[in-house]
């Protein structure tokens, strides 16, 4: 029977295209220390370290966790590296969390960073395979057909994309570390915006940025003796399939919604609509709100794009999603799941500032990864399963 | 190296050598292309034929991809989409239309370009076939086809219009 | 909480090539398979999934994801991956275990080793600002500790030879090494420097190569292995990377792990040590306390077949097998990464 584990601090950087005034140690620092000073913590007082980050090629740095044992007072400590593609972010606070669970250790610090703009992002992320054809799409290429299917398939509107960007952008002015504060755009104004892959516009897609998430982690006898306000982790979930197989469902993958069955069901949820109070979910292209919506079972098939067009994933609305501006207002790779998961904690633990959900008590975080295939999932809550 | 604020920023180069192998499972593939060919290879277990054949696995039954099976060369766009933006070092006209192509035969579609219609006439279900370079460029590569472009035959009407394979 | 008993139940091993023509998937598929075979399961008894590579071995961000391909990932799994070798991947594993949530996983690691200059990929760990821009080559920054050690008088270049000829010797029973050889001390003492003092024999081979070990718990290892090898200890810890902030002639990395994993509790029939350069067995062998009674690396160890990313997991793999076989009861499985020694895992594991 496993631990309880809860989140007892959470740290973030001001996210930013470029993060000139840091090395990548500050920049990660910035993140622990603000997550340990939440937790009104030391760092020596952590037990272990779980960090996450993506391919190791947008910084050139070949494992970057090793050199920056000294930046993290790791000597003597386990660290432990996680990379699990965009998800990667989310599986790290999993990996981090089980350590507790296991009862191995009790105070663990899990991080989740990217400081892109020391490389090339759209190099590293499209090195040509060899004997291969090069679109020179991107991941925006990738992800637009199967937009474009969604689209198809569902009969949603045109404009429901740029709904929720405009949604999460304006979300984003609420929150001080997002990337891209823009605080005028109107559906108008956005539907002006160009297309970039067609069906995916400009003011639809994720930015590039360098930033970090850091969560200190209790088990449940440390966080009970400590005063603070917690995240208790009521459940975990991660599932993963192939990129790409004959016949595979790429809308709505089966490795999405199994990763959400299981969690809900480990998490005693029976209707997610009802329950969950805030969602934090990987949206780095707007239109996956909508797929995602249904993918986790919130909305039925076909119909997510309803419940953007009715306002209810708006702050105000029945079920938030992404009050914090999400992947679309901030995405530096690595830490992007860990954002999500981090907020989803703030979100229970009352600590998320100008863009809180009043009464939040059970929230999601979601991130996925690959072409759409690596998922991992926590539930957390403020109060004890 | 520039300076902002006192701080230095020091731009260094690293430079990776790799030898990329694309497997044996891939020979009859590439040897293909080379003549003008297009062959796949099936599943012995899902039976499903693959191309290209990626790492020469059928991701679904974890099984080394045997049997060659020709497919095309005209096939199905599945989806698509129109890329206006520009791309270090493209040099392909915008916009330019990046199409998933189900190729007759294969039960897995491809990544290509349409070219020689109006990226707004592109519609999934449109009937293609390949533009291949000069044969004097042809090598081990997909590359060998310039482009795709519309057959002008009817419409295929799609199993599922999800963006899937 | 009490720990759950986790052992390992099987393992397999690709023997060792160099330049292999094979994709990574390729030469992952035949492996799995066959440990699925050994062990007489099926992939859906199989809980969870991890695995362990370096992209930059690679030359390809996300190289990992093809090993999906070769695990029959549907319908969907969960699995996991550690950018570090397939030791830590075991590690998360057996993590995972321990929580309750599974009670079997498969554990694998894979590299293309020799793809690659990997001399230069692994300096690519080193400070980005200070030490990188500098190009030290990992042999370069092994041989800088193998420096400060002769010098110190903690270890002698007859002793390194011994090594290296003792783990060549061994190799040629061991079908999955790569370097092989009957040469006496004296024959390779009189060998030239490659990069003063190391000589060629005294670092490893690298070789392209990938293996894999189920882990399963309590009675369903009983029932899957005669003879399951119980990890009765498992820890890791890192030291600091920075060259000169820490001592090149001790590693107290290994020293805390091994104490963590209970190596000083009883004897060590057998000691896998992930070792791919001389000296630094001799350093391993004196931080974890073994004695002289101590079989080290029967297998000929990462010296004689060095597959990045997969000798750690490798070393786990050759323990295990001296269990099963009834060879050995106490043994202990290590791996090390970074450079010199930075950070050390540490296993014991028992027959029953």
């Amino acid at each position: 029977m496993a631990e309880l584990c809860a989140v007892v601090g959470v740290g973030q950087t001001k996210h930013a295209a470029c993060r000139a005034d840091v090395s990548i140690a500050g920049l990660v620092r910035e993140a622990v220390d603000r997550a340990l000073a939440d937790a009104n913590i030391t760092i020596a007082d952590v037990d272990a370290i779980v960090i996450g980050k993506a391919p190791d090629s947008l910084e050139g740095v070949a494992m970057p966790e090793l050199w920056l044992a000294d930046a993290l007072a790791a000597h003597g400590k386990p660290v432990f590296r996680v990379h699990t593609a965009g998800s990667v972010g989310g599986s790290t606070a999993i990996v981090a969390a089980q350590h507790v669970m296991a009862g191995i250790h009790g105070t663990v610090l899990t991080i989740g960073f990217e400081k892109q703009s020391d490389g090339n992002a759209m190099w590293a992320l499209s090195v040509p395979i060899p004997f291969g054809m090069p679109v020179h799409a991107g991941a925006g290429g990738y992800f637009s057909p199967i937009v474009r299917g969604y689209i198809a398939r569902s009969g949603a509107p045109k404009h429901i994309g740029a709904m929720v960007a405009v949604k999460d952008r304006t979300n984003a002015c609420k929150n001080p570390y997002a990337h891209l504060h823009e605080p005028d755009w109107t559906l108008e104004k956005a539907l002006e915006t160009p297309m970039l892959w067609d069906p995916i516009r400009f003011i639809e897609t994720c930015p590039s940025s360098d930033g970090a998430m850091a969560l200190v982690l209790m088990s449940e006898e440390r966080a009970d003796k400590h005063a603070g306000r917690k995240a208790w982790v009521h459940a975990t979930s991660m599932r993963s399939e192939p990129t790409a197989f004959a016949g595979r469902e790429q809308v709505s993958p089966v490795a999405g919604e199994m990763c959400a069955a299981d969690l809900w069901r480990k998490g005693g949820i029976k209707n997610p609509a009802e329950e969950i109070d805030v969602v934090e979910m990987y949206v780095p292209f707007a239109w996956f709100e909508p797929m995602w919506l249904e993918n986790l079972g919130f909305a039925p098939r076909n119909e997510g794009w309803r419940w953007v067009e009715d306002g209810i994933t708006e702050m105000g609305g029945s079920l938030p999603v992404n009050p914090s501006g999400g992947v679309l207002s901030s995405n530096p790779i690595g830490a992007s799941g860990m954002l999500r998961f981090g907020e989803a904690a703030m979100q229970v633990m009352g600590k998320a500032g100008e863009h809180q959900i009043d009464g939040a008590k059970k929230a999601i975080g979601h991130a996925y990864g690959g072409g759409s295939q690596f998922f991992a999932m926590w539930l957390v809550s403020s109060t004890k399963p | 190296m520039s300076e902002a604020d006192g701080l230095v920023r020091l731009r260094q180069p690293i430079g990776v050598t790799y030898n990329w192998s694309a497997g044996p499972n891939a020979t009859s593939h590439l040897a293909g292309l080379i003549a003008g060919k297009f062959i796949g290879k099936r599943c012995p277990s899902c039976a499903l034929v693959y191309f290209p054949p990626r790492n020469g696995v059928c991701p679904k039954c974890a099984k080394i991809l045997a049997g060659d099976v020709e497919v095309g060369p005209k096939g199905t766009i599945t989806t698509f989409c129109i890329v206006n933006v520009p791309f270090l070092g493209q040099k392909i006209k915008l916009p330019y239309v990046a199409a998933q192509i189900l190729l007759d035969g294969a039960d897995i579609s491809m990544q290509h370009l349409i070219q020689e219609c109006e990226a707004e006439d592109v519609r999934i279900g449109m009937r293609v076939e390949p533009v291949w370079k000069d044969k004097s460029e042809w090598g081990p590569s997909l590359e060998n086809i310039q482009h795709f472009r519309p057959t002008g035959e009817p419409d295929r009407v799609m199993g599922t219009e999800s963006g899937a394979s | 909480m009490a720990l759950r008993d986790i052992a390992i139940v099987g393992t397999a091993q690709r023997p060792s090539e160099v330049n292999s023509t094979f994709t990574s998937v390729e030469i992952l598929l035949p492996v799995i398979q066959q440990l699925l075979d050994k062990v007489g399961i099926e992939r859906s008894d199989i809980g969870f999934w991890c695995h362990g590579s370096c992209d930059y071995m690679s030359g390809q961000p996300f190289s990992f994801v093809s090993a999906v391909d070769a695990i029959g990932a549907w319908p969907p799994i969960v699995e996991s991956h550690v950018e570090a070798d397939g030791a830590l991947a075991l590690y998360e594993a057996w993590v995972k275990i321990q929580t309750g949530e599974v009670d079997v996983a498969l554990v694998f690691s894979n590299g293309k080793t020799t793809s690659g200059p990997i001399d230069q990929i692994l300096s690519l760990q080193t400070d980005p600002y200070m030490v990188a821009p500098l190009k030290p080559g990992f042999d370069a920054l092994a041989a800088l500790q193998a420096r400060a050690c002769l010098d110190a008088g903690v270890v002698t270049e007859r002793q390194m030879a011994e090594v290296a000829s003792r783990s060549r010797r061994d190799a040629n029973n061991n079908a999955i090494a790569f370097t092989k050889g009957n040469e006496s001390v004296e024959e390779l003492l009189a060998m030239p420097y490659t990069m003063n003092p190391l000589r060629a024999h005294d670092c490893a081979t690298p070789v392209d190569g990938c293996n894999a070990v189920v882990l399963a718990a309590g009675d369903i290892a009983r029932r899957l292995a005669t003879r399951p090898a119980w990890i009765r200890g498992i820890d890791h810890r890192i030291d600091t990377q920075r060259l000169g902030a820490r001592s090149m002639t001790e590693s107290s990395s290994a020293a805390i792990a091994a104490q963590k994993a209970g190596v000083g509790k009883d004897r060590i029939d057998v000691a896998e040590l992930h070792a791919p350069y001389t000296h630094q067995e001799l350093l391993l062998r004196k931080a974890m306390g073994l004695s002289e009674s101590t079989h080290i690396n029967p297998s000929g160890g990462a010296l004689v077949a060095n597959p990045a990313m997969a000798a750690g997991l490798a070393r786990f793999a050759e323990a295990a097998e001296s269990i099963f076989a009834g060879s050995a009861d106490r043994v202990l499985a290590h791996c090390t990464s970074g450079p010199m020694l930075q950070q050390n895992l540490v296993c014991v594991m028992e027959g029953e």
